[in-house]
């Protein structure tokens, strides 16, 4: 199989943009991606995007991106994987350069979703799970989150406090992000003592909703030595995707997130890699036990050992596992459909070394992994450092 | 107004209705007429006991649209004493804290309201089994 580089990037801040229309948060990510990359043209564009229906009365997102980042005529769609639409798109569009079917094309994460009242978006997103079984007896998405973590205490004997590490790290991480929504730190004692919203998850366990957008500009050796841009590309070693029953209900396990530990293992194979060559691992904490089960899946500790990453400083910019380094879901926010590509955006800017204060040193591999609803879609991407 | 929609579960909503799996015997809860463990066709009905356990629990305070009036409120993963597990809403509760391996018992309570003058939409919760019933 040939290379996909990444050969640009793009983001704009995650907050409430009330200034900025959907298309427009969409399109200034490609086209920030498509200067950074130095392209004046796509074969393609793959939009990563949940809710654009229900919340903005607006479907088609393909043509109507590719018309307004000025590419009319190209072939253009969404993809949608709930919370991991955004890496949902980036797998199309890394199967287009791969499969040789296209030579540049660009991949952009976009969600808004501030506009609504709240509850309707809290009903949006509950669409993520079984609508029959699981949404029409009141259970929303966090309520979900919170079975699975009021299982996790009982079985694993560990108490709501012990998850506050991952709460802590990720907005002491977000400070230094200009792109983050939260830039300020949190204490272990304001997480514990934070309102609860479906219990036993309070509101600092949970990410933020957000407005935002990510974009990538992926293409294949050929092109980007063409380019000669300034830019080093950073090459996509692994993409893998898996999926688990979409209802927690059905699992056979609840405990044990089996799509985000069959996605991880084709990635590390397809890498070529272990787990402890992971310089950092970008993982989805749209709520502190999502961070913890998928710590265990994907082989970083054994199970019921996740939480107890959070506690001895492994998972900091100086630990031995980094995570959420420019303040993950958590701090960032959490733009469903954009967050995968918000990850992989921020990936890169660690591999070039522009990661800024939270730069780490000399990382070489980077791990993206994407989760959508509750554990059913998983999207695992590792990155590899310029040479 | 999802009219059919509601009207085309009310065999699982109202009764519990499953199926059973020809080749390897495993309980489907809810039908999918293919066996989730075997892969196999699984077509025959089976009704379930209604009877199982707390296996987890949350209780709500942010209710999205169209369950407000009912916050806060407590739903559960049940494990049914045949085996599958299912989501419901536990009710009855009184004065009872909530606990995980909770005995409980399937009953036919209202879900919600579809808007200002909708339909009533009915289905399972799930109560504290009653020692009578036991």
């Amino acid at each position: 199989m040939r290379d996909v580089l990444i050969a640009g990037i793009g983001q704009v801040p995650v907050g409430e943009h009330w200034e900025t229309s959907l298309r427009h948060l969409g399109a200034k990510a490609i086209l920030g991606a498509m200067e950074d990359a130095g392209v004046d043209r796509l074969d393609g564009l793959y939009v990563g995007n949940m809710l654009s229906g229900p919340l903005s009365q607006q479907e088609h997102l393909g043509a109507l991106l590719a018309d307004f980042v000025g590419q009319r005529g190209i072939e253009a769609l969404k993809v949608e994987a709930a919370c991991g639409s955004g890496a949902a798109a980036l797998r199309v569009g890394y199967a287009m350069i791969v499969s040789g079917l296209a030579e540049i094309v660009g991949v952009v994460g976009v969600e808004k979703m501030t506009e609504p009242r709240g509850r309707e978006t809290t009903a949006a997103l509950a669409m993520a799970a079984d609508g029959d079984y699981e949404a029409d007896h009141g259970v929303t998405f966090v309520a979900l989150n919170a079975l699975l973590m009021n299982r996790y205490m009982m079985e694993h004997e560990v108490s709501h406090a012990d998850f506050a590490g991952f709460a802590v790290v990720a907005h002491a991480n977000g400070v230094n992000n200009p792109n983050a929504m939260f830039r300020r730190p949190i204490t272990a004692e304001q997480f514990v003592r934070s309102g609860v919203v479906a219990s036993p998850i309070g509101l600092l366990d949970a990410s933020p909703i957000g407005d935002g957008a990510a974009a990538v500009i992926l293409a294949s050796r050929d092109v980007v030595r063409a380019l000669g841009g300034s830019r080093p590309p950073v090459r996509i070693a692994a993409s893998a995707f898996s999926t688990d029953a979409l209802a927690i209900h059905d699992r056979s396990d609840l405990l044990f997130l089996e799509a985000a530990a069959r996605s991880s293992q084709k990635a590390y194979e397809q890498a070529g890699i272990r787990p402890d060559d992971l310089d950092l691992f970008e993982l989805h904490d749209a709520f502190s036990i999502m961070a913890a089960l998928s710590l265990e899946a994907c082989g970083f500790a054994p199970r019921g050992g996740g939480v107890r990453l959070a506690q001895d400083g492994a998972i900091a910019l100086d630990g031995r596992l980094p995570i959420s380094t420019m303040g993950g879901l958590k701090a960032r926010g959490h733009p469903v459909g954009a967050t995968g590509l918000y990850q992989v955006v921020e990936i890169v800017q660690q591999l070039r070394g522009d990661a800024g204060h939270n730069q780490l040193p000399n990382p070489f591999w980077g791990m993206a992994q994407n989760i959508g609803g509750s554990g059913a879609s998983v999207i695992t991407h590792i990155l590899q450092a310029p040479e | 107004m999802e009219l059919s929609r509601h009207w085309r579960l009310q065999d699982q909503r109202y009764r519990l209705v499953g199926e059973v799996c020809d080749t390897c015997g495993v309980k489907i809860f809810p039908p999918r007429d293919i066996c989730p463990e075997c892969s196999k066709p699984a077509q025959e009905l089976y009704t379930f006991s209604g009877r199982g356990e707390v296996y987890s629990f949350s209780t709500v305070y942010n209710a999205p649209a169209g369950y407000e009036e009912y916050a806060p409120y407590t739903v559960a993963l049940v494990k049914l004493e045949e085996g599958p597990v299912l989501t419901a809403q536990l009710t009855d509760l009184g004065d009872q804290e909530p606990e995980i391996g909770m005995p409980v018992e399937m009953v036919t309570r209202k879900l919600r309201t579809e808007g200002d003058q909708g339909m009533i939409v009915y289905g399972y919760k799930f109560r504290p089994a009653l020692a009578a019933a036991v």
